[in-house]
């Protein structure tokens, strides 16, 4: 084993250096900003609103869209049918695509003269400049991690459980929903958190869609662009500590899930 | 009462031929072959969970091949038992009766009836996660019961347990045989089919190569491969008789054969293996205490040697090499003394 310790040392450098170049940056900025300053930029209403308007917009967004996307995951882990793989690169393209070509792209399909911005408009919903637009924004980008999530959470429920509970009378959809939803309840779970955190911190499909009402990134963006550095940075750790909270919290009670399945 | 008509299916490696055979109500019919001879794949065409290929499932008359899994009335119990880690031992049991909307006192009734009936009514409120296999196998049972199936359907139940639970195990299903179920069991240990089917069916190569009651099956093997894979050419019924200690007397109309066993005197089987029979000219001075006269039947070429069956009021097959059996010249009308020791013996009780 003592011919390992040299690599071992150098796998231990590298993962310190690695997680520096993480944590470093955010405890710069944070090391920048005082504490009656963070209160201040806390408690502004502009700031204040556009976290709200953030918060909210990205967990309708994780929540209108994911219960959609769960049962088609269900028939990704499940079924086969041809061009498989295609519909599974086709899910994954939001992921590989820049935010502001995602953001061209939503805007031609919810625009007042397209299809969908007609119906919308006819119902009294405009996204363009709006909430809807933001939701529909964060949704694009941010569904792939949820579709995949409990792609997987479904694949490794065994098959055989639900067939063992079709063999006991219980109608497909009562096994997908008595079965194969709970057993794949953490990878589910995990992938709204991911979904939702994702859809969050979305700045260039939204920012296009809707530069008005301002999500936090869009302000941050605003804000260093007509003021600087020092402007945009106060806001910019206010929502990280925002974020931060969020994902810390949603973790534990999702561990907490997790070990009350056990 | 379950009739299967002609199923042939390929599905990766497995594959069934023309499979036919038929179950009467109140049954115990077992299944016997090696595994990866396709009676798991089978039990679950019966089930709906793998559609059949070509041919038939009818249960009572009715053709079921098509019926929708849900609606079929026969209950499949797993090789590892599948319980839902998300349930208790209870929702386990109450699965198929909340399936069909059945009120909640009543559940609560047929639950802890059949948890009495499996011998689980301890374990209702354990989460099933960390039961013993026959534990798991137990509320498999119930859970599958529950459903009131027409037929059970039963994949190597007692393969996992151990040799005490196995017995536990046996008797139950023997109790629920008696009590009316009709049971379709696959295995690939001949003990079980010997212990508890009135009918057996052996599969080879996905198909059903012999059927009939086990002494029919393992006295008369119709293939080389039933011989072979049932091992046990030597398989008779009698009594076990009183005696003192281990040493013991079995006796076969008049013919008694000396065995060891601890079992209490009653009905059962004795098995001898072919291969721990010895031949000799005159009657040998050796340990074996079981010493025969009888007439050479039959010789017959087996894959490893030669077969002589040997007729001494009851007939029993020897199994030696080519060689001995030149030497000692053993065509058909020769006597010759047979000998085996009382622990070549093996007692199944009935």
């Amino acid at each position: 084993m003592t011919g390992f310790q040299p690599m071992k040392l150098l796998f231990l450098f590298l993962g310190g250096l690695v997680l520096l170049f993480i944590v470093a940056p955010l405890a710069g900025i944070y090391l920048a900003t005082s504490p009656s300053e963070f209160m201040e930029t806390a408690t502004h209403r502009e700031v204040a609103g556009s976290i709200w308007l953030t918060l909210w917009t990205s967990m309708l967004a994780t929540v209108l869209f994911g219960v959609a996307a769960i049962p088609f995951s269900w028939i990704l882990a499940r079924r086969k049918f041809p061009l498989k793989r295609v519909v599974s690169a086709i899910i994954d393209i939001p992921i590989v695509i820049p935010g502001s070509a995602a953001g061209i792209a939503i805007l031609g399909f919810v625009a007042r003269d397209s299809v969908l911005g007609r119906i919308g408009s006819s119902m009294g919903i405009s996204f363009v400049g709006n909430t809807p637009g933001i939701i529909v924004a964060m949704a694009f980008v941010s569904i792939p991690f949820l579709i995949n999530a409990a792609r997987d959470g479904f694949a490794a429920v065994p098959e055989k459980l639900e067939k063992a509970a079709l063999n006991l009378g219980a109608s497909p959809a009562r096994v997908f929903l008595t079965i194969s939803i709970p057993l794949a309840w953490r990878a589910i779970l995990s992938g709204f958190i991911m979904m939702w955190a994702r859809g969050m911190s979305e700045f260039g499909a939204v920012v296009i869609v809707a530069y008005h009402p301002m999500t936090t990134p869009v302000l941050i963006w605003e804000r260093f662009t007509s003021y600087g550095l020092s402007y945009a940075r106060p806001v910019t750790v206010v929502f990280i500590t925002v974020c931060l909270l969020f994902f810390v919290i949603l973790r534990t009670v999702s561990s907490k899930f997790e070990n009350a399945g056990d | 009462m379950l009739a299967i008509e002609k199923i042939s299916l390929r599905l990766g490696q497995f594959e069934l031929n023309r499979v036919s055979f038929e179950v009467e109500k109140g049954e115990y019919f077992v299944l016997l072959g090696m595994s990866g001879s396709g009676k798991s794949v089978l039990l679950q065409v019966i089930a709906g969970l793998i559609p059949a290929g070509e041919g038939g499932v009818f249960l009572n008359g009715r053709e079921i091949t098509g019926e929708k899994v849900q609606k079929r009335g026969v209950g499949l119990v797993f090789q590892d038992a599948a319980l839902f880690p998300n349930m208790n031992v209870y929702e386990n049991i109450a699965y198929p009766l909340k399936a069909r909307k059945r009120g909640r006192r009543e559940i609560e009734k047929e639950v802890h009836e059949l948890a009495r009936l499996t011998g689980v009514d301890q374990l209702l409120k354990r989460s099933t996660v960390n039961l013993s296999g026959g534990e798991k196998q137990r509320v498999a049972l119930a859970r599958a019961l529950a459903l009131k199936p027409e037929c059970l359907l039963l994949d190597e139940p007692l393969s996992s347990l151990d040799a005490q639970l196995r017995h536990e195990l046996r008797s139950l299903l023997r109790k629920l045989n008696h009590n009316g179920q009709t049971i379709i069991h696959v295995t690939h240990d001949y003990e079980e089919a010997v212990l508890l089917a009135q009918r057996i069916g052996v599969i080879e190569g996905g198909t059903v190569v012999q059927q009939g009651t086990p002494s029919e099956v393992f006295q008369h093997p119709r293939s080389e491969f039933v011989a072979r894979f049932t091992g046990i050419r030597n398989f008779f019924s009698g009594t076990l008789l009183d005696g003192a200690g281990t040493s013991r007397k079995f006796r076969i109309n008049d013919i008694e054969f000396f065995l060891l066993s601890d079992e209490p005197p009653g009905e059962g089987f004795i098995v001898v293996r072919a291969e721990d029979i010895i031949l000799s000219e005159s009657m040998a001075r050796s340990s074996a205490v079981n010493n025969f006269r009888g007439v050479v039947t039959e010789r017959i070429p087996a894959r490893m040697g030669t077969e002589v069956v040997v007729d001494i009021g009851i007939r029993m097959a020897v199994v030696l090499s080519d060689e001995s059996a030149g030497s000692l010249g053993l065509e058909e009308g020769r006597e010759i003394w047979i000998s085996f020791k009382a622990s070549a013996l093996k007692f199944i009780r009935k």
